[in-house]
């Protein structure tokens, strides 16, 4: 059984001929494993070039079905499945369930003119222990795809819709596949429902995608170019890792906003999560106001162990954004040297034309194509380079301070029970003051102040070892996650690094004998 | 410093004449110039002892390249181009920049910028070396061009050559004189008269004009195509530094894997690096010496053309003194002097131009099929390294 879940070696795949494809033609790349009985091998999403191919080791690709108005932005294929699909077998038993792979969003066969853009690779691979391990009955089993952009109304105030699937056999949806239509703002809004329900009593709300008024500027007004393509596209991956993330919080998942989101085909608009509307600038008002008090506040730590956490978190922040710096250059800097080699293939193309030796001429003729084959490779790797890592880094730096924002919820939470006390002393006081001057009437007023602020003590201090109960659970499944999902993401990065080399070395090998036949 | 036995750009293919050999022994950087020691072993009559050498500066090899451009005696034969001028200016001010430094590196990533700089610096010296080292040994393999006598001045005497570098007058001129040159060649292949007789000729200078050309472009974006490259490895080293850390910081499983990943980039780095050296020295360095070749080849096709032009002169200049019947003998005389210039011209001309052909072949040849070799070994050995890691890292628990 293990042995099924081991991901088919790279380098099995045979890499498409994307000159053979074009647009308009039946994407027929959908990995998506249909509904099989069998259990299958999750798919690691490796390189699109991979995927593309029928994959020998995994579930047949599936016939697909394309979206109408795909003719601006992106096309992925999205299999529709019927949902009465009779062979699904009921999840109850242990064994690992059917596990759904993903939608894996297919590459955009583009002319090789514009750079090629592709879509992320999947992230979120589940092993089997991670589906045995729920507490609840149910085994945990749901995945989400965010998928087909589309771009819905003119001018500014058009928007793109996402299409967000869910597949589960959870028996709180009402249904085993869904999709609905979903815009980013909903995104937000749903973000903005969970934080104010979770963070502050310390569950770690996974952020959502950050907005851009430039981009999605673009993108409104019309610009077809490659950059307004890469924005569309970097929204929809980190829309869809974000909607994982969340759902894989369990006790999120159990949220009903959560399942509205998934679920109902309409959603009442969140008109508050606009930049510039007055919401937003009360939240930045807020965030200033609590950075103040945060400074303000000194807390007399118990426990060493969240002063130890805190400034772990602290160090990894800092850390994973001089990394993410550094990433980022390396991804321009594979554009350009991508950029270069397509401009020397050129050069090199038109010097084999000049050359009058014949042999010589087609050597040059054939470093040309290798170059331009290599060029390919650098756009491919800067790609992954990009998915992969540097997404990686910025997510988690943003998962990191929304692990800060629990911490200091909970520096809040102690206030408030360090002023009960506080309170509580001086009506305390007060009664004391009034059994002195005996004044029946008062004293009576003040025993019951006095009932009324033991209780709010009694509260602060029950909340106060709530959420440090609940935020040191929640640290210790961060911590988790975030092992395996930066052992995962480093892994396939990895093997996108093996894979640009793989192809060098096919690359240079048919050229090697083309130098050689220049007599 | 060190020694230089093997020229970079091999892309001379020298018969092995010991009757003369030259080479540069030692060269010495300092502060704004370079002291090439230049060594010749011969049992040629003409030099005073077998073995000598003698030291030298760039200003001097320019100095001999002239001398032999302005000598009608090899109006026939492709003057080897000039070495280009040691230039260490980009180099220096990295290294400069580095001194100055930024605060936020760390000591371990100062060191490997310090490093890959010093690297690059000796990189280039070397280059400088081998390209006055490859022009010396043409001049030495040419059965004609060795037997010049300011060759063997120039290898021989002891002393100051005193060639000062060339005043703002001189290079003014030169620079007029190229645009002299391109100008009259415009105009003599507009003359009527001027037919080219001999089609060899004719697809030589077809050949040569756009070869010319479309080589400079290659190897100016071959050099963009090193310079990202070289970027690229650089850009390895904060990576690596910044792995380090997280690594050394985290408590968990994480603690290897980033440990190893840092490990990584930094075997990644010295493999992008050598990767862009190769490509530098077989790629660029290759173009860049037939772009300067192919322009020596062109200066002799104008040559030849010159001397046609005088030829057609001379001849109309005969007819006009028939005609007048004046100055009959000197017109002749002065005929027969341009017909016996152009054909011997013409004549070494067209061998030059085959050896041209058969040198750049060679050269292209070797340097393409080494290409191939490195880039194959370089991209085996970073899947090796890539692998290993893949391995160490899934292994653990």
């Amino acid at each position: 059984m293990a042995a099924e879940r081991e991901p088919p070696p790279l380098g099995d795949g045979k890499p498409t001929d994307f000159e053979d494809l074009e647009d308009g033609e039946d994407l027929f790349t959908s990995t998506v494993s249909t509904l099989e009985s069998s259990p299958s091998s999750p798919e690691p999403a490796s390189l699109p070039a991979e995927d593309i191919s029928a994959n020998s080791n995994g579930p047949k690709p599936t016939e697909v079905v394309l979206d109408d108005d795909r003719e601006d932005l992106f096309a992925e294929a999205t299999e529709e499945v019927s949902l009465d699909s009779p062979e699904r077998e009921p999840i109850l038993s242990s064994e690992p369930s059917p596990a759904v792979t993903p939608v894996t969003p297919t590459t955009l066969i583009a002319p090789r003119i514009e750079s090629k853009s592709m879509s992320a690779p999947v992230i979120f691979d589940r092993s089997r222990e991670e589906i045995e391990e729920e507490a609840n009955g149910d085994i945990f089993d749901i995945e989400i795809g965010v998928s087909d952009p589309e771009k819905v109304g003119d001018g500014m105030n058009a928007y793109m819709a996402y299409r967000v699937t869910t597949k589960t056999s959870l028996s709180m949806f009402s249904k085993s596949e869904f999709s609905v239509k979903r815009r980013f703002s909903d995104f937000l809004g749903l973000h903005s429902k969970l934080a104010s329900k979770y963070l502050h009593v310390g569950y770690i709300v996974p952020p959502a995608p950050e907005k851009s008024i430039v981009g999605m500027t673009k993108v409104k007004v019309g610009k077809e170019d490659s950059s307004s393509t890469e924005f569309v596209e970097k929204r929809r991956a980190a829309l869809e890792r974000y909607l994982q993330r969340t759902v894989k919080h369990p006790t999120l998942l159990q949220d009903p906003d959560l399942r509205q989101f998934l679920e109902s085909s309409e959603l009442p608009r969140a008109v508050n999560t606009q930049a510039l509307s007055g919401a937003g600038i009360l939240r930045m008002v807020n965030k200033a106001a609590d950075a103040v008090n945060k400074m303000t506040i000194k807390m007399n730590e118990s426990d060493a162990w969240f002063e130890e956490k805190q400034q772990q978190f602290e160090n990894l922040d800092q850390q994973l954004r001089e990394l993410h710096v550094s990433v980022e250059a390396l991804v321009c800097h594979r554009k350009e040297l991508s950029a270069n080699t397509a401009a020397f293939a050129k050069s090199a193309a038109m010097l084999g034309n000049s050359e009058d030796h014949t042999a010589l001429s087609r050597a040059l003729s054939q470093l040309a194509e290798v170059e331009e084959k290599i060029d390919q490779l650098h756009q491919e790797q800067a790609f992954a380079d990009f998915y992969m890592f540097s997404e990686l880094l910025s997510d988690y730096i943003r998962l990191i301070a929304a692990v800060k924002g629990v911490f200091d919820h909970r520096m809040k939470c102690w206030q408030k029970w360090e002023d009960a006390q506080i309170t509580l002393l001086k009506k305390r006081e007060a009664e004391a003051k009034m059994m002195v001057a005996n004044k029946p009437d008062k004293i009576q007023q003040a025993k019951n102040e006095i009932r009324e602020w033991e209780a709010k003590v009694q509260q602060g201090e029950r909340d106060f070892e709530q959420i440090s109960k609940t935020i040191r659970k929640e640290v210790g499944r961060f911590e988790k996650e975030r092992v395996k999902d930066f052992k995962t993401v480093i892994i396939k990065y990895l093997e996108s690094l093996v894979q640009t080399q793989q192809q060098l070395i096919k690359y240079w090998e048919a050229f090697l004998p083309e130098a050689k036949a220049i007599a | 410093m060190e020694t230089y036995a093997e020229p970079s750009c091999a892309s001379v293919d020298l018969q092995g004449d010991s009757s003369l050999q030259v080479e540069i022994s030692d060269a010495v950087s300092e502060r704004d110039k370079v002291k090439f020691t230049v060594q010749t072993k011969s049992c040629l009559p003409h030099f005073a002892q077998t073995e000598f050498s003698v030291v030298r500066q760039h200003e001097e090899f320019i100095w001999l390249h002239d001398a032999y451009v302005e000598n009608e005696e090899y109006a026939g034969l492709i003057i080897p181009p000039a070495p280009p001028r040691p230039d260490f200016e980009a180099s220096r001010e990295k290294l400069q920049k580095l001194g100055e430094g930024d605060s936020s590196v760390t000591r371990e990533e100062f060191a490997k910028m310090k490093q890959e700089l010093e690297a690059e610096y000796l990189a280039i010296f070397k280059k400088t070396v081998a390209m006055h080292e490859v022009f010396l040994q043409r001049l030495a393999a040419h059965p004609t061009l060795r037997r010049d006598h300011n060759f063997f001045v120039f290898l021989e005497y002891g002393q100051d050559l005193s060639v000062r570098g060339k005043n703002r007058k001189e290079l003014l001129g030169g620079f007029l004189r190229n645009i002299v040159k391109s100008a009259d060649e415009a105009l003599i292949t507009g003359m009527s008269g001027l037919k080219e007789v001999d089609d060899f000729f004719e697809h030589e200078r077809t050949f040569l004009l756009e070869y010319h050309t479309r080589i400079r472009d290659a190897c100016l974006r071959a050099d963009r195509v090193m310079r990202a490259h070289k970027c690229l490895a650089d850009d390895y080293i904060p990576i690596s530094a910044a792995l380090s850390s997280l690594g050394t910081q985290e408590v968990n499983q994480l603690r290897t894997s980033f440990l190893k990943l840092a490990e990584l980039f930094e075997r990644l780095r010295k493999l992008e690096g050598r990767v862009a050296s190769d490509e530098d020295l077989k790629l660029s360095d290759m173009l860049r010496y037939y772009m300067r070749d192919s322009q020596a080849a062109k200066d002799l096709l104008y040559r030849r053309l010159r001397a046609l032009a005088d030829y057609e002169n001379a001849n109309k200049a005969l007819d006009k003194a028939r005609t007048r019947n004046r100055e009959v003998r000197p017109a002749e005389s002065h005929q027969q002097l341009c017909c016996q210039r152009f054909e011997r011209l013409s004549d070494s001309a067209k061998q030059e131009l085959m050896d041209f052909k058969s040198r750049r072949v060679s050269s292209f040849r070797k340097n393409l099929i080494e290409l191939a070799e490195l880039e194959l070994k370089h991209a085996k050995a970073s899947t090796l390294i890539l692998r290993n890691t893949l391995v160490a890292l899934k292994g653990e628990p």
